[in-house]
C-alpha cells in the first residue's frame, strides 16, 4: 500500500498535489476551507451542481423558510472567499464520470480535470414517493435552496400545506408554514411522527405541540396519490379513500445517498459510500465525506450513515487532517438539532445498545430530556427539549461512557454537573 | 462595520472587518479563522464557537443568556470571560473587540 498517497501524506506531507472535491455542499465547502487552514498549497477545485457557492442547508426548513434569513446569511463564506483562498469554484457543473486509473474526473461538458486526491462530497437525494400525481406542479421536496424557494413562494396566509412524512424536515416545514399563516397537515405512515429518529416521549411531545399550534395529523396513513387541476396539485389521496385538499405538498420521506459516481470509480458502497475513520474509501486516493457516506461509529462499534452538519464537518476535518499530515482528530459524539416554534431539540448519541429510558424534567413544561441507558447504565443517547444542560452533560457522558445513577438522573434537584461528575 | 481581532491559542492574530448585525462567530467563519468550528451555524446548540472575551470588552459584549450559560457550563476550559461567539452581535460599539480562542472546541 506504499502507493497510497493518503498514507504517504501522513508520513511526509506533500501539500502540493491537486485536490478535486465533487460536491459543493457543507461537507465539500468545509473540506476546501480546512485544507487551506491546514496549509495545503496545491490546487483545490470544488465542483458543485447547484448554481450557489456552499451554503447552510439546515435553515432552509427553519429561519430561511420563515423569511428570517437571507441568501447572504445562508452562504457558508462570502463570495470573495474562494478567490482569496485560491479555491477554484466550478458551480452549475455536473460530473459525468471518474477514471480511477488515469486520476481524472469528467465533467458533463466532456472536460477532464486531473486529481491526485479526490474527495466525494456528493450528498444525498430526497427519496421519491412513487405514486400517481407525484409529477404535478406543487408537489415539492426540500433539499436545496431552489426547492426551499419554491416552497416559500407557495406558502402564505390561508395556503394549505400537506406534508408527507413526519420527520424533522416535514415537522420543521409545518412549523414554518404556521408561522407564515398557512395551514398544515402532516401525513405519516407510522403510528407516530419521528418514528425512525426519536423515542415515543419525543414523538408524543412534538405531535401535541404542533397540534396546539394548529397543525393537524394523519398517522397510520398511506398516500395513494396526488390529484390536481390544470397540472397543479390540489389534494392528497389517502388509502382510506379521503382526499385532503392542499395548495402545495412537501414530500419529506428521507434521503438516499448518491452512490453512482463512487460505484463508477470502483469504491465499495453499502447504503452509502463505505469509508474508514479517516474518510478513505476502498479506492486509494479517493475519499468521501458527509451525507453520502457509510462510516464507522467507533463509540458504538457499528457503522452507519449520519445526515447532519456535525457529521459533514467531522469528516471534512478527518480528510483535511489526513492529507495535510496532521494528527487525526479525536472521534466526536454524533449529534443533531432541530428548531420548531420556540422549541430547541438537541440530540447526542445514537440509542443502539440502549435497554431503558429515563425521563428528566416535565414534557408539560416543554423542558425535559430523555436519556437512553445501556445495561450498565451508560448513556447511549440523550434527547433534550429546551434543556441545554442535559444535552451538554449527556453528550459528555455518551463520549466518556461513565455509568450514571438513574435515580439521580431523574431527580431534577440533582444538577447535571453532579450527575455527570 | 467593526474591526474584530481573533487571537488563536498559538498566539497567531487575525484582524477582520465584520458587518454590523453578523455574529462574531459568522465573522470568524466567513474569514476562515482557525479554531471556531461553529457546528450548528449559530443556533446556540453546540458550544463549538467558544471564545474568551478580552477583559476590556466584557461590559460592551453583555451577559450570556440562560441558554448560553447552560451550554457554557459544560464546554471545556471555561473561564469567567467565556462566551459563545454566535451569541455576540457585531455593532459599531464593538469596533476593536478582541477575543481569544481556546485550544480546542471539542
Amino acid at each position: 500500500m506504499t502507493d497510497d498517497p493518503g498514507i504517504e501524506a501522513a508520513q511526509t506531507p506533500d501539500l502540493s498535489g491537486r485536490i478535486v472535491i465533487v460536491g459543493a455542499g457543507h461537507a465539500g465547502g468545509s473540506a476546501a476551507a480546512l485544507l487551506r487552514q491546514y496549509g495545503w498549497t496545491g490546487r483545490i477545485t470544488l465542483i458543485g451542481e447547484e448554481p450557489l457557492a456552499p451554503y447552510q442547508r439546515p435553515p432552509l426548513s427553519k429561519a430561511w423558510l420563515k423569511g428570517e434569513a437571507d441568501g447572504d446569511s445562508l452562504a457558508l463564506r462570502p463570495p470573495s472567499f474562494y478567490a482569496e483562498q485560491s479555491i477554484t469554484l466550478r458551480l452549475s457543473t455536473g460530473v459525468a464520470g471518474i477514471n480511477t486509473a488515469a486520476r481524472m474526473v469528467t465533467l458533463d461538458s466532456g472536460e477532464a480535470v486531473a486529481w491526485d486526491h479526490l474527495i466525494l462530497a456528493v450528498g444525498a437525494a430526497a427519496r421519491k414517493l412513487p405514486v400517481p400525481g407525484a409529477e404535478l406542479d406543487g408537489v415539492l421536496e426540500l433539499r436545496t435552496a431552489e426547492d426551499a424557494e419554491k416552497l416559500k413562494n407557495a406558502l402564505g396566509p390561508g395556503k394549505r400545506l400537506a406534508v408527507i412524512g413526519g420527520g424533522y424536515v416535514g415537522l420543521e416545514a409545518a412549523a414554518s408554514a404556521r408561522a407564515l399563516g398557512a395551514e398544515a397537515v402532516v401525513i405519516e405512515r407510522e403510528p407516530r411522527v419521528l418514528a425512525r429518529v426519536a423515542c415515543e416521549e419525543l414523538s408524543g411531545f412534538f405531535q401535541d405541540y404542533h397540534t396546539q399550534k394548529g397543525v393537524t395529523f394523519e398517522v397510520n396513513a398511506q398516500v395513494q396519490g396526488f390529484v390536481g387541476a390544470s397540472g397543479k396539485v390540489s389534494g392528497v389521496q389517502l388509502g382510506d379513500g379521503r382526499t385532503l385538499p392542499c395548495d402545495v405538498a412537501l414530500v419529506g420521506i428521507g434521503a438516499l445517498p448518491h452512490e453512482s459516481l463512487a460505484r463508477l470509480a470502483g469504491c465499495a458502497c453499502n447504503h452509502g459510500i463505505v469509508v474508514d475513520e479517516a474518510a478513505r474509501t476502498s479506492v486509494s486516493g479517493i475519499y468521501a465525506i458527509g451525507d453520502c457516506t457509510q462510516r464507522p461509529l467507533p463509540l458504538y462499534g457499528l457503522s452507519g450513515r449520519l445526515e447532519s452538519v456535525p457529521n459533514a464537518l467531522e469528516q471534512a476535518k478527518q480528510v483535511a487532517a489526513l492529507l495535510c499530515g496532521r494528527p487525526a482528530p479525536a472521534p466526536e459524539t454524533p449529534w443533531f438539532w432541530s428548531d420548531q416554534y420556540d422549541i430547541k431539540l438537541q440530540i447526542a448519541g445514537i440509542p443502539h445498545h440502549a435497554v431503558r429510558r429515563i425521563l428528566r424534567g416535565d414534557p408539560a413544561q416543554a423542558k425535559f430530556a430523555v436519556f437512553h441507558l445501556d445495561a450498565d447504565n451508560r448513556v447511549q443517547a440523550v434527547e433534550a427539549i429546551n434543556a441545554p444542560a442535559e444535552f451538554m452533560a449527556g453528550r459528555l457522558l455518551v463520549g466518556n461512557r461513565k455509568p450514571v445513577a438513574p435515580e439521580k438522573l431523574r431527580d431534577m434537584s440533582v444538577s447535571m454537573k453532579e450527575v455527570a461528575a | 462595520m467593526a474591526k474584530i481581532i481573533f487571537i488563536e491559542h498559538s498566539g497567531a492574530t487575525h484582524e477582520v472587518e465584520a458587518k454590523t448585525g453578523l455574529s462574531v462567530m459568522e465573522a470568524a467563519v466567513k474569514n476562515n479563522i482557525p479554531g471556531i468550528d461553529a457546528d450548528c451555524g449559530g443556533a446556540c446548540a453546540c458550544a463549538t464557537c467558544h471564545v474568551y472575551v478580552d477583559a476590556a470588552w466584557l461590559d460592551k459584549t453583555g451577559k450570556p443568556s440562560a441558554m448560553e450559560e447552560s451550554m457554557l457550563d459544560f464546554a471545556e476550559n471555561v473561564e469567567s470571560n467565556s462566551r459563545l461567539s454566535c451569541q455576540i452581535k457585531v455593532s459599531d460599539a464593538l469596533n476593536g473587540l478582541t477575543v481569544r480562542l481556546p485550544e480546542s472546541q471539542h
